[in-house]
């Protein structure tokens, strides 16, 4: 039985503004174990980057409130250490490959450099030695080494990608979250820049959190997945869970939207509507207004978590025991 | 690189001749006989024909021109100065070196107080100490040089006596000229500064590093500080350049012996040559320390860095961009 690595509970966060209070992370519980791979799937707002950089203890401190919760990182919580413990985790224990490969890396040092910052900053060795470690990351990465001394701007989407990957997985990480490594990257670099990170992964035996809003991506990758939306997890399973025995009306909509190869179907189902002003969210179930299978039950009351099967949450009254059996 | 700069320094001829062109033209048509000023009231009619054949300023304007930039081109020569009878030349480089220092001064000065105040303005923005830091500096851009100079000598020298109110001599009588001129600058570098950073630690990279468990501080230096410099370098090199250029009003009022008091006093007594002389000069320095600032950028950016290193084909692209 491999041990938990990480585990949020009951976290909320919200960003203030002058305007307004947002409700971006809704106390989601989450966990994950040694070695495995979860996916994080979801709209964009869905709360999932924001889930992923309070786990970096990286939200900007101007306008993100942690509201509530602790995140449980090899036992110790994350939100309540030290600046200093903080550091110590960073980049070191947990690393994050941001969204944006064009904008992440500082244009005025050279990527070998940057590779090397992280090498010499959680470990006790010459500069000499950190050089050697950073070509190797920069090789290990499917970089040549004698780009070393490049600068960002010499290098394409991909590569810069790569050159992120290497500083995120410099120091052996327990723990990498991917935050959509691929969006911004075009198809053919997309799937060599995700089995890049899964053979790493496999190697280094790395928990993983993919964030990502393709689903096909982490039937792939992942074995666990969480389906995010307006900050709430709304299901939470195994892979073989969510696409084999989908629960939630959310998910299903998902689903809906992908075209499928094997059936003939002449047109997509969209989910109707827009995805919910998170400064207003609305009561009870959060995607009830969207829901084709609403009732006025869905908004009264805070809708609770249902194990339908052992592992497998859904956030739903059509989950719950006595209205799955009324409804089939 | 090098290739860069002999362009630059090719590309500041046109821009010398044009200046001479406009100083030239302005001195000529301005009122006022140079003879009748020099030579005062008790000079006969011959005496100023006789000067104004000396000095070449009987033909036309072409021709007065012509023969001015021959003299300069060919021989080097920027003429003899009306008053003092010394070469304009000699006159400049005599009066260089004051005016250097007080520009360094100030400037230094200037770039200490204005990046440090800036980089703390912008990592603890809208905190007390960027309120009262913009307010003072806004305080700084506004206060005319004439005003805070008298300012200076009322409360530093006449009321307290802690410096000497006019000259240049010691480093003591630095302070105040120094102070003076270099308060707009500050206060224009803190506020670039400020603006700058504000921009680039919003940026991605700032985050990546943080991710990467590095300190505050580091992440401010290494990371934050070395993007915002370009639009500073820019800033610095423009205020170092008017401070060599003379501080007009600043030198007349502690009577320092710069360049600009020789060009208030060369204007004022329609010395044609050492004005042109002198405008040429700082038209000259201007274009040097605009040269540097380029250089500076490269340092900086690698992207420029290698721009400047860019073929013959990409370097006459980009020109044809600038020009279209």
């Amino acid at each position: 039985m491999a041990k938990t690595i990480l585990e949020i509970k009951d976290l909320a966060v919200q960003y203030v503004t002058d305007e307004a209070v947002v409700e971006a992370v809704n106390h989601i519980d989450l966990s994950l174990e040694q070695g495995e791979s979860l996916g994080l799937v979801g709209e964009t707002g869905a709360g999932k980057t924001t889930t992923a950089l309070s786990v970096m203890q990286l939200l900007p401190d101007v306008s993100a409130r942690i509201v509530s919760g602790e995140i449980y990182f090899e036992g110790e919580d994350l939100i309540r250490i030290s600046p200093a413990k903080k550091r110590e985790y960073r980049g070191n224990k947990v690393s994050m490959i941001f969204q944006d490969p064009m904008t992440a890396l500082n244009p005025t040092l050279s990527v070998g450099d940057q590779i090397m910052e992280v090498i010499l900053l959680h470990n006790r060795i010459s500069r000499e030695e950190a050089k050697n470690r950073a070509v190797e990351m920069m090789e290990l990465v499917g970089l040549p080494g004698e780009r070393f001394n490049d600068y960002p701007h010499q290098f394409s989407g991909g590569m810069k990608q790569r050159v992120i990957i290497a500083i995120a997985l410099a120091c052996r990480p327990s723990l990498l979250i991917a935050d959509e490594p691929t969006t911004a990257l075009d198809v053919t670099i997309q799937a060599q820049v995700l089995h890049l990170i899964a053979r790493l992964k496999e190697e280094e035996q790395t928990s993983l959190i993919l964030i990502t809003h393709d689903l096909g991506i982490v039937a792939e990758t992942c074995q666990k997945a969480a389906i995010m939306y307006a900050g709430e997890i709304m299901e939470y399973g195994t892979v073989e869970h969510i696409f084999n025995n989908t629960a939630h009306p959310y998910t299903e909509g998902l689903f809906g939207s992908i075209p499928n190869l094997n059936r003939k179907v002449s047109r997509l189902t969209p989910i109707p509507g827009l995805a919910p002003d998170p400064a207003a969210l609305p009561r009870g179930c959060k995607f009830a207004p969207r829901c084709r299978y609403a009732t006025p039950a869905c908004s009264e009351a805070e809708v609770p978590v249902y194990e339908i099967e052992p592992g497998h949450l859904v956030k739903c009254l059509r989950a719950a025991p006595e209205g799955r059996s009324g409804d089939e | 690189m090098i290739r860069f700069i002999i362009k630059r320094l090719l590309m500041m001829i046109p821009v010398l001749l044009g200046v001479t062109l406009v100083v030239f033209t302005i001195m000529y048509f301005t009122p006022g006989d140079p003879a009748q000023i020099i030579l005062g009231d008790m000079a006969t009619e011959e005496d100023r024909e006789l000067f104004r054949e000396e000095h070449g300023l009987n033909g036309s304007f072409v021709e007065q021109y012509i023969n001015y930039m021959k003299r300069v081109i060919v021989e080097g020569d920027l003429g003899t100065s009306y008053t003092t009878k010394m070469s304009v030349t000699k006159e400049i480089v005599a009066r260089f070196p004051t005016t250097f220092k007080l520009a360094g001064v100030s400037i230094l000065i200037a770039c200490i107080i204005g990046i440090v105040a800036g980089v703390i303005s912008a990592t603890r923005q809208y905190s007390v100490f960027d309120h009262v830091a913009t307010g003072i500096s806004l305080i700084g851009v506004s206060l005319p040089n004439f005003w805070q100079g008298m300012m200076n000598i009322i409360v530093f020298s006449v009321w307290l006596g802690w410096f000497p109110p006019s000259g240049f001599s010691t480093p003591k009588h630095w302070v105040l000229p120094a102070i003076t001129i270099g308060t707009s600058s500050a206060a224009n570098i803190m506020r670039m500064t400020r603006s700058s950073m504000l921009e680039v630690i919003r940026q991605d990279y700032i985050r990546t590093a943080r991710s990467k468990g590095q300190k505050e501080g580091v992440v401010i230096r290494r990371h934050a500080l070395r993007n915002a410099l370009i639009p500073i370098i820019t800033v610095v090199g423009l205020n170092f350049g008017k401070l060599l250029g003379g501080a007009v009003l600043t030198e007349s009022i502690f009577s320092i012996a710069g360049i600009g008091k020789l060009m208030v006093d060369a204007i004022k007594a329609k010395n044609t040559p050492l004005v042109q002389g002198g405008v040429l000069f700082i038209a000259v320095v201007m274009c040097f320390v605009n040269l540097i600032v380029d250089i500076l950028y490269a340092f900086v950016d690698p992207k420029i860095r290698s721009q400047y290193m860019a073929p013959r084909r990409t370097a006459y692209k980009g020109k044809e961009e600038t020009n279209g």
